[in-house]
C-alpha cells in the first residue's frame, strides 16, 4: 500500500531531453526512492512541503538558472533534462522581454516565521480535533504553505516574504470518516474550512478572505491518496480525492490502465481539485474533461454526506447533482472519494507538429479538425510568438549533423516554401490508440493541415511543444529573478471568434502596458490548447519586464483585468477550466445571469448557511 | 517650404493646434508632370491582407452576411436563389470603385493646374498628416471631412496623393453617376455609388454594408464619407446622418476589429465655389440664364480668385475609447454575427453621440478669414436700416473688437498677426467684391444693381447676396452659438432670475437642435456657456440673478443679433402656420407656401430679415415643430400636416419673448 504520493519522484518519459530509448507504452517511468527522504517522526505531509519550493513552482531542487557563462540550464535530480545547455533563451530572453542578466530581483531565500500573524485559534475545536486523533499543525511554515495558490500576486508577495491572512491551522484527515467528523466540529464550533489539495489554483480561490474574523482551518487533502478500488469488468476507479494527478496515473498504469486526464499541472494537483474546479486535461478528445470522466462523487458538507445511489452511466433524475458539486470551488464541502472512468493503456503513442504559413490558416485547420471530429488526443496551435519561445527552449544540439539537418529544415520552410518566420505558426500533436489506428489517424489529420498549408514538421517540435506547458511553470520563477512577471489565463470562444478574440486580447494587453506606463513591450501571446464541436479553448500568456514601475503586481492585475473585460467582450467565457474563485467573481453575475446567481446561492444558503466553507469564491 | 504660425498662443484658454504649410507651392515651383508621374508607395495598415480589387467584390459576395440575407429575400419573395444573387451581384457592379493609380496620376495633373489658377494656396497642417500616417498602420481608418463643395473629396484624394497616403475610397451620391464620363472618372479615383434613399432595400443595404465593411476590415483602404451626408448649402454643419457611421463602427462592436481610427477633417474655403449657386439654390431661383454656355461660365469661375483653402487633419478618435464604458459588446455573443441586427437603444445612442461629437470636431478644426467676422457684422448692420452702409473705419475698428471677442471664444481665426487690420480688411472685402461695394469710404453689401423688373424679383436678387453673406457669416456661428443663445435667454426671459434665463435657454437650445449643432443632453452647456462670457466679463452672475455689464452691453447685443434672423424665421413659420395652413397642406407644398407667405410680409416691410428666405431655416423649423408634436404627420401618402394651433401659437409667443417660458412646456419638450 502506497501512502506517501512523493515518495516516488517520476520523469516524463515524453521528455525531449530523456537520453535512453523508451518503448512505446508507459507515460511514468518510476525511479528509486530519493536517498535521505525518509519519513521522520513527522507526518507525510511535512514531506512532500519539504521537497517543494514555498515560493515560487515546483520542487526546491528544480529550476531554471542563466549559469556563469549566461547559459540557461536547468538544475535537480527529479527531471532528466539537469546538466543541459539551452542555449537560446538567454537571447530570447533579453530581445523580448528587453531584460538584462545584470538586473536581478532575487526571491528571500527563507521564510521567515516570524513576519507570519500568529493564529486566532477556536480552542474548544482544537480540543475535540485532539481527541480524535487526526493530525494537525500551527506551525507557520505549514500554515504559509496552503494560504496561496499560482497566482502572480501571490508568489510575488511570498518572494518578498509578505504575507497576509493565513490558514489558522493544517488539519490532515487520513480517510472520508475524518473529514466527516472535522466538518461536524467546524459546524458545531463555527471554524471556517478551506480545502486544500494540490495548492496549484490560479484564481485565488486559496487566499483566505482578509474579512473572516473565524478561526481558519486548511483541510489539507494530501493524506487521502488511496486507490480504494479497481473494477475491471465496467473499467472504473474508486480513488480518494486527495491523490494527486502523477501518483493516479501511475499506480493505474502499473495494472496496465490509465485514466486519461492529464492537465498541465497534474505533477500536484489533485483529484478533488479538478472536481471542485471543472478541471480539463489535454487529451480530453479521447477521454474527456472530468465531467465527462466522474461516474459517482462523494462530498462532505455541513449538511451532511451528498451523494448518489448507483453508478448507473446516465441518470434522468433531475438536474443531475453533480453539477452543484463540480465548480463548487470548495464552497459547498469537501470531496472525499469519486469513482472514475478507466481505460487500459494506449498501445501506441505519437507526437507530430505542422507548421503553418500564418495562425489564420491554422485556426481553420483546427476548425476542420472539429468538424470533422477527427481530433487527435491532443491538438494544439501555438502562435508565432509561442513558436519562438519554443524554438528558443531548443537544447544544444549534440553534433554538427543536427544542426546542419535543422538548418536544412529552416532552409525549407523560409525559403523554399515561402513562409515568413515572423508569421509562420506550429501546431503540436499527440496521437494515442492503437498502433494501426494512429498511422492512419495521423495520415487523415496531415491531410486535412495541407489544406490549409500546413507542412508536416517533424516529432521533436511536437514533443518541446507539450514540454513548453510543464517548464513554463518553472520558467516564470526565472523571470522572476529578472524583472519579469507574467503569467496565463483562459477563456472558450465558439469558433467564428476565435481569430478575431486572440487578435484582440493580445493587443489589448499590449495597449493597457503602454498606457500603464510599462517601458518594455510586452509579451502577449496566444495559443488554442483545445477543439470542440462548437468552439475551441483559447490560453493567452502574458508577460512583461517590470523596472521602473513602482507597483507591478497592481499594473499586472489592471492589465489582466482589462484582458479579461476584452475577452468576455468578444464572446469568450469567463473561463474554460481554470475557474473563477475570487480574482474573476465580479464578472459572476453577467456571466450566469442573475436568477443563476440566485440559483447558485440557494444551493450554497441550504448546504451551508452557515459558510463554514468560507473560501467565499465563486458567489 | 515656409510654414508660418497662424496662432500665438496668447490666451490661455485657447486650444492648441497646429501649423500649416501651402503645398501649391511646391506646386508653382516645380514640374506637375514628375509630380503626378511620381513613385507612389504610401504606407499600409499593418493587417492588411494583400488582395486584388477582384477579390474584394467575391469576399463580399461570398460572405455569410450576404448570403444570410439573399437567401432570406428568397423565401421571403419566392424568387430563386440565383436570381437574387445575380442582384447582389450587379448592385455591387454598379456600386463599387475602380480606384486606379493612373486615373489619380491623370487627377494630380490636372488638378495641379486647376488649384493653381483658382487658389491662392492651399494649406494643411502637417501634423495632422503625421498623425494620419501613423494611424493608418495602427488600425483601419475613416475619414470624414466636412462637406462644403464638390471640390472636397477630389481634394481630399489630391492631398492624400500629395503627402503619399493610401488613397481612400469614397462614399459618393448616386446624382453623380448621371454624369456619365464624369462618374466613371471619379470611380476610378476610388469613389464608390450609393443610392440617396433604398429605405427597405434589406439586399441592398446588405451588399452596401458588407462592402464598406470589407475594405475596412481588411484595411484595404481608408474609407472616406461626409457625416453630414450632403453639402451644406448654408455654411453650417448639418444634423449628422448615422448609417455610415453605424457600418464603419460595427466591425469594432462585434471584435472584427480591434479599434476603428475616426479622423474629422475640417476644409474650410475662402470663397466657396458653388456661394451664389447655393443662395439661389436655396431661395428655389432657377439658375442665372447660361447665356451662351457652360463652357464660358467654367472659364468664368476659372479666371476668378478663390483665396486659400485650408484643410485641417483633426486628432484621430478612436472608436475604442469613445466607447468604452458606454457600449456592451457582449450584446453581440448570442446571435452569430453575420445576422443583421437592428443596433440596440445604447448602440443607437451612442453612434448619434459620437457623430455629433465629430461634427463639433469638425467645426471646431475650421478656419475662420476675417471675411466671415466681416459678413457677421456688415449683415448686422444692413439689418439695422443703415442704407448708407458703414464706414470703412468704423467697419475695421468693429473687426478688430469682434477679432479679439471670437478668439476669447476659442475661434480658430487665421488673421495675419503682422498686417495693419485695415488692409486685412480691405483685401478681405476685395477678394469678394460680388457681395460688397465701397464708395466715398462706406461699406455695404452690394445690393439693389439688378435690373429687376417686379419688386419681387428686386428681392429674390437681394437675397441672393443676402444668403451668399450669411453662408459666410454661419462659418463663424459654431463660435457664438453657445453664448448666442445665452445672450438670447437673458433677452427673451422675463426676468434675469438664474432659473428663468435657465429655462430659457433650455427651451431656445431644445428648439434649435435642429437648426445648429447642439450634442444631445449635454445641459452642462449652460455653465461653459456661462464661463464665457463671465470670463470676458460680460456677465455677472450671482446668486440668484444674471446680469449685465456695462462692458457686455456691446457683446450682448452682437450675440442676440448673430441669432435673432433664426428666432424671428422660425416664428415667422409658426406664424404662417396659424394663419395660412389649410387642412390640405402637405409636406411638399409646404416650402412653396411658407415662402411665399414670408415673400409677402417682407415687401410689405413687416419682416426685417430677408435670410428667412432661406428654405433650409423654413425645413429645420418644421422639423423642429414635428419634433416636438406641435405638427404632426397624417399618415398617408401625401404626408399632410396637421397643426396644433394652440402650441404653435404659444411657441411663437415663446419665442418672441411675449410668453415666459413655462414650466409646462419645458417639461414637454
Amino acid at each position: 500500500m502506497l501512502y506517501i504520493s512523493t515518495k516516488y519522484q517520476i520523469i516524463r518519459k515524453d521528455f525531449p531531453f530523456y537520453l535512453g530509448k523508451t518503448a512505446h507504452g508507459g507515460l511514468w517511468v518510476q525511479i528509486k526512492n530519493l536517498p535521505g527522504h525518509l519519513p521522520k517522526e513527522s507526518p507525510s505531509h511535512v514531506f512532500l512541503q519539504e521537497i517543494m519550493k514555498w515560493n515560487g513552482w515546483g520542487y526546491s531542487d528544480s529550476r531554471f538558472l542563466f549559469n556563469k557563462k549566461g547559459q540557461a540550464e536547468f538544475t535537480g535530480k527529479r527531471y532528466i533534462i539537469i546538466g543541459m545547455i539551452i542555449p537560446g533563451l538567454k537571447d530570447w530572453f533579453e530581445c523580448t522581454f528587453g531584460a538584462s542578466l545584470q538586473h536581478k530581483t532575487p526571491a528571500t531565500p527563507l521564510l521567515n516565521s516570524s513576519a507570519v500573524q500568529p493564529p486566532t485559534l477556536n480552542e474548544a475545536f482544537v480540543e475535540e480535533l485532539k481527541s480524535t486523533g487526526i493530525p494537525f499543525s500551527q506551525d507557520a511554515e505549514d500554515r504559509v504553505f496552503r494560504a496561496h495558490g499560482h497566482c502572480l500576486h501571490e508568489i510575488f508577495a511570498l518572494r518578498e516574504g509578505k504575507f497576509g491572512r493565513v490558514p489558522d491551522m493544517v488539519v490532515w484527515p487520513n480517510c472520508h470518516n475524518d473529514v466527516v467528523k472535522i466538518v461536524e466540529l467546524a459546524s458545531k464550533h463555527n471554524v471556517c474550512l478551506i480545502p486544500y489539495g494540490g495548492g496549484t489554483s490560479v484564481s485565488s480561490a486559496l487566499e483566505c478572505p482578509p474579512e473572516e474574523t473565524r478561526s481558519i482551518v486548511s483541510l489539507d487533502t494530501s493524506q487521502m491518496n488511496r486507490i480504494l478500488w479497481v473494477d475491471e469488468k465496467n473499467l472504473t476507479a474508486h480513488v480518494e480525492a486527495g491523490i494527486v494527478g502523477q501518483d493516479l496515473e501511475r499506480l493505474l498504469n502499473e495494472s496496465g490502465y490509465c485514466t486519461g486526464h492529464e492537465p498541465d499541472s497534474m505533477e500536484f494537483s489533485s483529484l478533488g481539485g479538478w472536481v471542485a474546479t471543472r478541471a480539463s486535461g489535454m487529451k480530453k478528445n479521447i477521454y474527456g474533461n472530468i465531467e465527462d470522466l466522474v461516474v459517482h462523487i462523494k462530498m462532505v458538507t455541513p449538511q451532511g454526506v451528498i451523494e448518489k445511489s448507483c453508478q448507473g452511466p446516465r441518470m434522468s433524475t433531475g438536474p443531475d447533482i453533480h453539477h452543484f458539486i463540480m465548480g463548487s470551488e470548495g464552497t459547498l464541502g469537501v470531496v472525499t472519494e469519486v469513482t472514475m472512468k478507466i481505460r487500459p493503456m494506449p498501445e501506441y503513442q505519437k507526437y507530430g507538429s505542422v507548421v503553418f504559413p500564418n495562425f489564420e490558416q491554422g485556426v481553420a485547420c483546427l476548425r476542420e479538425v472539429a468538424r470533422q471530429r477527427c481530433a487527435p488526443a491532443s491538438i494544439r496551435l501555438m502562435d508565432n510568438e509561442q513558436f519562438k519561445f519554443g524554438h528558443a527552449l531548443k537544447p544544444q544540439v549534440s553534433s554538427i549533423f543536427t544542426s546542419f539537418l535543422d538548418g536544412l529544415k529552416k532552409f525549407y520552410i523560409t525559403k523554399f516554401k515561402g513562409f515568413d518566420p515572423n508569421r509562420l505558426c506550429v501546431a503540436t500533436l499527440l496521437f494515442e490508440g492503437d498502433r494501426e489506428k494512429v498511422l492512419q489517424h495521423e495520415k487523415q489529420v496531415y491531410d486535412i493541415a495541407a489544406k490549409f498549408g500546413g507542412l508536416a514538421a517533424g516529432e521533436d517540435n511536437g514533443q518541446r511543444g507539450y514540454m513548453l506547458t510543464f517548464v513554463i511553470a518553472y520558467l516564470r520563477d526565472l523571470g522572476m529573478d529578472y524583472y519579469v512577471i507574467g503569467e496565463s489565463f483562459e477563456t472558450s470562444v465558439p469558433w467564428d471568434r476565435v481569430l478575431d478574440i486572440c487578435r484582440n486580447v493580445k493587443a489589448r494587453i499590449v495597449r493597457e502596458c503602454k498606457e500603464r506606463g510599462v517601458q518594455f513591450p510586452p509579451l502577449s501571446t496566444c495559443r488554442v490548447t483545445q477543439t470542440y464541436d462548437a468552439g475551441a479553448c483559447v490560453y493567452f500568456y502574458f508577460a512583461f519586464n517590470y523596472r521602473g514601475l513602482s507597483d507591478p503586481v497592481h499594473v499586472y492585475e489592471q492589465v489582466e483585468h482589462a484582458a479579461r473585460e476584452e475577452i468576455l467582450a468578444n464572446g469568450g467565457s469567463l473561463s474554460h477550466h481554470h475557474g473563477v474563485g475570487k480574482l474573476r467573481k465580479e464578472w459572476m453575475r453577467e456571466t450566469v445571469s442573475n436568477v443563476g446567481m440566485g440559483m447558485l446561492k440557494s444551493v450554497k444558503d441550504y448546504v451551508d448557511p452557515n459558510n463554514i466553507f468560507g473560501n467565499r469564491n465563486l458567489l | 517650404m515656409a510654414s508660418k504660425a497662424v496662432y500665438s498662443q496668447r490666451d490661455p484658454m485657447l486650444k492648441k493646434r497646429d501649423d500649416f504649410e501651402d503645398i501649391l507651392e511646391e506646386r508653382r515651383n516645380s514640374s506637375d508632370l514628375r509630380y503626378a508621374l511620381r513613385c507612389y508607395a504610401p504606407v499600409v495598415y499593418k493587417g492588411l491582407c494583400p488582395s486584388k480589387a477582384g477579390t474584394l467584390k467575391s469576399m463580399v459576395l461570398q460572405s455569410d452576411q450576404l448570403h444570410y440575407v439573399i437567401h432570406q429575400v428568397c423565401r421571403e419573395t419566392g424568387r430563386a436563389v440565383d436570381d437574387v444573387q445575380e442582384e447582389a451581384s450587379s448592385i455591387l457592379e454598379e456600386m463599387a470603385h475602380r480606384l486606379q493609380l493612373s486615373t489619380v496620376r491623370f487627377f494630380a495633373f490636372t488638378l495641379s493646374k486647376v488649384f493653381k489658377t483658382l487658389f491662392r494656396s492651399i494649406c494643411v497642417n502637417e501634423e495632422g498628416i503625421q498623425r494620419l500616417q501613423q494611424v493608418i498602420q495602427e488600425h483601419p481608418v475613416v475619414l470624414l471631412p466636412s462637406h462644403r463643395s464638390y471640390m472636397d473629396f477630389l481634394l481630399m484624394s489630391y492631398l492624400l496623393y500629395t503627402y503619399d497616403l493610401a488613397l481612400p475610397v469614397i462614399a459618393a451620391g448616386m446624382d453623380f453617376m448621371g454624369m456619365k464620363f464624369v462618374g466613371e472618372m471619379l470611380r476610378m479615383s476610388g469613389a464608390f455609388f450609393i443610392r440617396r434613399s433604398f429605405g427597405g432595400d434589406k439586399l441592398y443595404w446588405a451588399v452596401f454594408s458588407e462592402y464598406v465593411k470589407t475594405m475596412l476590415k481588411n484595411g484595404f483602404a481608408p474609407v472616406e464619407f461626409f457625416l453630414e451626408g450632403t453639402r451644406s448649402r448654408t455654411s453650417k454643419s448639418l444634423t449628422p446622418k448615422l448609417g455610415l457611421l453605424n457600418i464603419v463602427m460595427d466591425p469594432f462592436f462585434k471584435g472584427e476589429v480591434f479599434d476603428v481610427s475616426l479622423v474629422p477633417v475640417s476644409i474650410s474655403y475662402e470663397r466657396i465655389l458653388e456661394e451664389s449657386l447655393y443662395a439661389r439654390e436655396l431661395l428655389g431661383v432657377p439658375k442665372p440664364k447660361e447665356s451662351t454656355s457652360g463652357l464660358i461660365k467654367a472659364r468664368k469661375v476659372l479666371s476668378e480668385d478663390y483665396g486659400s483653402i485650408h484643410v485641417y487633419f483633426g486628432q484621430p478618435v478612436s472608436v475604442r475609447s469613445l466607447a468604452e464604458g458606454r457600449v456592451n459588446r457582449c450584446q453581440f455573443n448570442l446571435i452569430p454575427r453575420h445576422i443583421p441586427k437592428k443596433p440596440s437603444e445604447d448602440i443607437h445612442s451612442f453612434v448619434n453621440d459620437s457623430a455629433y461629437r465629430l461634427v463639433r470636431a469638425q467645426e471646431e478644426n475650421m478656419v475662420l478669414k476675417p471675411w466671415v467676422l466681416l459678413a457677421s457684422l456688415l449683415l448686422q448692420n444692413q439689418v439695422s436700416g443703415q442704407k448708407r452702409g458703414i464706414a470703412l473705419d468704423e467697419l475695421t475698428e468693429q473687426a478688430v473688437w469682434l477679432r479679439d471677442l471670437s478668439r476669447q471664444y476659442g475661434a480658430f481665426l487665421h488673421w495675419p498677426e503682422h498686417t495693419p487690420p485695415s488692409e486685412v480688411v480691405s483685401s478681405s472685402l476685395s477678394l469678394h467684391r460680388g457681395l460688397v461695394r465701397i464708395s466715398e469710404g462706406r461699406v455695404q453689401l452690394a445690393l439693389g444693381q439688378s435690373y429687376a423688373v417686379t419688386p419681387e424679383e428686386e428681392l429674390l436678387s437681394q437675397a441672393v447676396i443676402i444668403l451668399s453673406c450669411a453662408s459666410y457669416r454661419n462659418q463663424a456661428l459654431h463660435v457664438f452659438l453657445r453664448p448666442a443663445l445665452l445672450a438670447s435667454a437673458i433677452h427673451t426671459a422675463s426676468s434675469n432670475k438664474k432659473q428663468e434665463v435657465f429655462n430659457s435657454f433650455s427651451f431656445l437650445r431644445n428648439m434649435f437642435s435642429n437648426e445648429f449643432i447642439l450634442c444631445p443632453g449635454t445641459y452642462c452647456m449652460l455653465f461653459t456657456s456661462h464661463w464665457c462670457c463671465v470670463s470676458t466679463g460680460a456677465l455677472q452672475v450671482t446668486q440668484q440673478e444674471v446680469l449685465v455689464t456695462e462692458r457686455g452691453h456691446r457683446t450682448l447685443v452682437f450675440l442676440t443679433s448673430m441669432l435673432d434672423p433664426f428666432l424671428q424665421g422660425y416664428q415667422v413659420v409658426c406664424r404662417f402656420l396659424c394663419e395660412e395652413a389649410t387642412e390640405a397642406l402637405t409636406e411638399k407644398q409646404f416650402i412653396p407656401a411658407v415662402r411665399k407667405f414670408i415673400i409677402k410680409h417682407l415687401l410689405a416691410g413687416r419682416l426685417r430679415y430677408t435670410e428667412v428666405l432661406s428654405s433650409d431655416l423654413q425645413k429645420n423649423s418644421l422639423a423642429a415643430l414635428l419634433r416636438l408634436g406641435a405638427v404632426r404627420k397624417i399618415k398617408g401618402y401625401q404626408g399632410t400636416l396637421k397643426v396644433n394651433t394652440v402650441m404653435v401659437n404659444s411657441l411663437e409667443d415663446t419665442l418672441g419673448g411675449k410668453l415666459p417660458t413655462q414650466k409646462a412646456v419645458i417639461a414637454r419638450l
